[in-house]
């Protein structure tokens, strides 16, 4: 029992985000009556969030660092528009525009990283200045009015499906393969991983917790899946985005970049003194802001089937809220991808639930300011208690 | 005799693993010049610190006793009312604020709240008379030199109707003339009945204006000395300052020096705010394999800047000289290429430059040389472990696993994670600063051990260090350091804590 009391321990802020999750989800399931939970409602939680957790995943690097980001709403918006110019006024092929586009992202990116990284600007004001500048860019390249119809292959990236071999009435067949298939690479890696430690003579879970750990694992995996089955199987948007999470996530835990950029932001000087380079690397986690920026903003567009000048107002905050829902630190060095996903579905399930419960934006506003604020004010307790 | 306005007695203050002060007594007598001195570490600032209230009631043991009634500040307010008024090291003034307004801070001139300006400018004006500072009171601090900040301080202190002053190193930072200037004020301030504690490094200076002097050695006070009945001298002060015993406190090592390894010629570095200022001055030495040099002298003479601006140009601007490795030149321009070649700097200050305190001793012993753990760019982290795991048996690192946060280890256990982190790194020429201070005498001893197996294995290493009886138990040869310049050069036989000292302070007239 003791094992068990120090794993939860240990662990207690990592399983506490997910199960303030799920409990919300409960919550909101119940309280709409079980529509919450339906293939189609889950179906458009995603649509409607996937953008903002690839800012939230770019973010995330950003806050680690120790810095901020308060122009990627602004940078969305103006990548939206130059892709809407060069597909339907330049009639580019999508491919082509939405490369381009990201190069452009990564060049505004680079942009705000020099000013940051090398002259040593604040970044919040290096950002808030990007906010207005690509917020106006916006405008005059769109002449303040929208930008309507993307190619339709473009707009399948926000609205399509991934295609189904079986056509089967009822469930989407392949989604359902892909979960059995997740499932088990799952349960191979885990078993490899707990192996090799086992090899270095490490202390591992203990082999009744692991199949626990297993089980419910595999169930949420395969459970979801079939949701989304009943539907119209997985959105393409969700591939794009687990393949940024997972690419992102060992990132930052397995290599030797993702190590210099919590040490940069957990400790600069001592971190420079160390041999890493400290201006080179924020540098980057710019670069590759301005570039998830214009991803986001590419998605966007495509959600929308139009690029607009209002596009992605106040996207920033819900990104930076959603890192720091999931527990990353506010002086940097402290945060992971999961936690900003997490945080990033924390504030979408709310938001969902209230409107399916019938609460006004003015309410919705107002809770998810104070659930942000209860969020981190349980972090600084723990963290303060466990010191 | 005057009667006795300030008596500590028996004052014991303890911070995790270290005991800075221990049963230390101190008696000032009402309106005169008492100095405090000791060595970097003895304990002075501490005790002040509980003597103002810095480190409130209840942190420390012992009693304060202020014009014969017992005290128990909370903190500095309740010091300050009773007239005890610190002026630190650090000035403490706001540089966009005028002097008016830094004077009366926290304690304006005001009527419900809002201030009265005209009795603000008036009050300031007298105080500026009395401190002997011609400046409005409207000047900004940034305006003003070190200098006049200093009389700005004393002025503030005034302005709280001050009975005892104390003085943190004033004049560390002062040319003569600015010297001069505050210690006839000093004086001034005797003859109307307030009483000052100079702490002062410049034995010169506290043998001049002091009345009596006591002397604070590792925590401890050693002696008191008056005046008028004892025959002072800063030899006799000196004596009291080190005048300890050596014996065991350094493990036993046979020295094993071979060919020069390092070498450092005519190295310069500029202050990097202060483009005029020069900190390093004209700086040459070398370094042996196997050899433990030392760089001996006061904080503030330049060691740290020098460390710093040979490792990969961590400080200063306009920084001019040749480094030789092995006789060739190297450029070790940045830090990543002062690693690569084989250069380690153990920081000063271990928390603030030194370690990643939200991370765990393993990341943080790796930082400096990922590449040794990773394939390609990916981090291995099983091997990762395992290497940690061998400097935590290696060194004796105290911890619950290396994923302790380094934050929660004692400054022993810090400072090995530290030197694990740079023996990773598999350096040639190893520079330590201040390797050993805020550790208590076990976990020295402890260092002192790693250092010598460092210098057996054919390391060099360039030890700083503000405990003479460290350089002195540790080095095979020591260089001291004064005002940017090297003062002298003493082989182990030749050294002695009295010579060294005189280096230190008579700095003129020595050069090489």
């Amino acid at each position: 029992m003791k094992t068990l009391r120090t794993i939860v321990r240990n662990n207690i802020r990592q399983y506490g985000m997910v199960i303030a999750l799920v409990s919300i989800m409960l919550l909101f399931q119940i309280l709409s009556g079980g529509i919450l939970l339906k293939p189609l409602n889950i179906t458009n939680l995603i649509l409607q969030n996937s953008y903002i957790l690839v800012l939230a995943v770019g973010m995330l690097l950003v806050i680690v660092a120790g810095h901020i980001d308060l122009s990627v709403g602004s940078v969305a918006a103006f990548i939206g528009a130059v892709a809407a110019i060069f597909m339907i006024n330049m009639k580019m092929p999508f491919i082509a525009a939405m490369v381009l586009s990201l190069i452009i992202g990564g060049l505004i990116g680079a942009w705000q990283g020099f000013w940051i990284a090398y002259i040593r600007i604040p970044a919040f004001i290096v950002t808030l200045g990007g906010m207005l500048i690509f917020r106006g860019l916006t405008m005059i390249v769109l002449k303040g009015t929208s930008l309507a119809p993307f190619p339709t292959a473009f707009t399948k990236i926000s609205s399509g499906f991934i295609p189904d071999l079986f056509n089967n009435q009822q469930y989407h067949i392949i989604t359902i393969l892909i979960g059995i298939i997740l499932s088990v690479v799952y349960i191979i890696s885990e078993l490899r991983g707990r192996k090799t430690k086992l090899k270095y003579e490490f202390e591992v879970l203990p082999m009744k917790f692991l199949i626990v750990k297993m089980v419910i694992i595999v169930a949420a995996i395969n459970a979801f899946c079939i949701i989304l089955a009943g539907y119209k199987g997985i959105p393409n948007v969700l591939i794009l985005l687990s393949l940024l999470i997972a690419i992102y996530a060992f990132i930052t835990i397995k290599t030797v970049a993702g190590r210099h950029i919590y040490a940069l932001g957990g400790n600069e000087k001592a971190a420079q003194l160390s041999g890493v380079m400290a201006q080179r690397v924020l540098f980057w986690v710019f670069v590759n802001m301005g570039v998830l920026s214009a991803l986001c903003g590419l998605v966007f567009a495509a959600r929308l089937n139009a690029a607009t000048p209002k596009a992605g107002n106040g996207f920033e905050l819900d990104a930076i809220a959603a890192c720091y829902i999931g527990g990353a630190s506010a002086s940097g060095g402290i945060g992971t991808v999961i936690g900003a996903i997490i945080g990033g579905l924390v504030m979408g399930v709310m938001n969902n639930g209230m409107s399916l419960i019938g609460l006004g934006v003015d309410w919705q506003q107002a809770i998810k300011g104070i659930v942000l604020l209860y969020a981190v004010a349980f972090d600084i307790y723990t963290k303060s208690k466990s010191a | 005799m005057s009667k006795i306005i300030l008596e500590m007695r028996n004052i014991t203050k303890t911070f995790p693993g270290v005991k800075a002060l221990d049963n230390v007594n101190l008696k000032v007598r009402e309106g005169e010049i008492h100095a405090l001195v000791g060595e970097n570490g003895a304990g002075k600032s501490t005790l002040m610190k509980v003597l103002s209230g810095v480190y409130p009631y209840g942190t420390y043991t012992g009693e304060i006793l202020f014009k014969g009634k017992k005290c128990e500040f909370k903190d500095i307010k309740q010091s300050e009312s009773l007239g005890i008024v610190i002026i630190h090291q650090e000035l403490a003034l706001i540089p966009y604020l005028s002097i008016a307004e830094n004077i009366f801070l926290g304690n304006e001139r005001a009527k419900n709240g809002i201030i009265d300006w005209n009795e603000t400018i008036v009050k300031t004006r007298e105080l500026l008379k009395k401190v002997g500072l011609d400046e409005s009171p409207n000047t900004l601090i940034t305006e003003i030199g070190v200098g006049k900040q200093q009389l700005v301080e004393i002025a503030k202190a005034l302005s709280k109707k001050v009975q005892l002053l104390i003085l943190d190193e004033p004049t560390a930072a002062l040319n003569e003339d600015d010297s001069e200037n505050l210690l006839n004020l000093l004086l001034e301030f005797k003859k109307q009945g307030i009483s000052s504690i100079l702490i002062s490094h410049k034995l010169n200076e506290v043998s001049k204006v002091a009345d009596s002097i006591t002397i604070l050695r590792d925590g401890a006070t050693i002696e008191t000395l008056s005046v008028e009945e004892d025959n002072i001298t800063e030899d006799r002060i000196i004596k009291g300052m080190v005048g300890r015993d050596l014996v065991d406190r350094f493990p036993k090592r046979k020295p094993n020096i071979g060919e020069v390894i390092f070498e450092v010629k005519n190295w310069n570095v500029y202050h990097p705010l202060h483009a005029e200022r020069k900190v390093v001055d004209n700086v040459s030495f070398e370094i042996r394999r196997g050899e433990i040099v030392g760089i001996a002298g006061l904080m503030g003479s330049g060691r740290t800047e020098l460390a710093m601006s040979i490792f990969g140009r961590s400080y200063g601007i306009k920084i001019s000289g040749q480094i030789f490795k092995n006789g060739k030149e190297i450029f070790p321009t940045n830090v990543r290429k002062a690693i690569a070649y084989g250069i380690a700097y153990v920081t000063e200050n271990r928390k603030e430059y030194g370690l990643i305190l939200i991370d765990d001793i393993k990341k943080n012993t790796t930082i400096a040389s990922l590449d040794k753990v990773s394939d390609g760019l990916i981090i291995n982290e099983n091997k990762e472990v395992v290497e940690v795991e061998k400097f935590r048996k290696k060194l004796n690192i105290k911890c619950s696993s290396i994923l302790q946060k380094t934050m929660n280890l004692s400054g022993g256990n810090q400072q090995k994670v530290v030197l694990s982190k740079w023996i990773f790194t598999n350096p040639d020429i190893l520079i330590l600063d201040e390797p050993t201070r805020g550790i208590d005498v076990g976990a020295k001893y402890e260092i002192y051990n790693i250092i010598n197996q460092l210098a057996s294995e054919g390391k060099g290493i360039l030890l700083i260090s503000s405990e003479l009886p460290e350089v002195l138990g540790m080095c095979d040869r020591i260089y001291v350091m004064s005002e940017g310049r090297i003062t002298g050069q003493l082989s182990r036989e030749e050294a002695s804590q009295e010579r060294i000292m005189k280096y230190v302070i008579n700095n003129e007239g020595v050069k090489r």
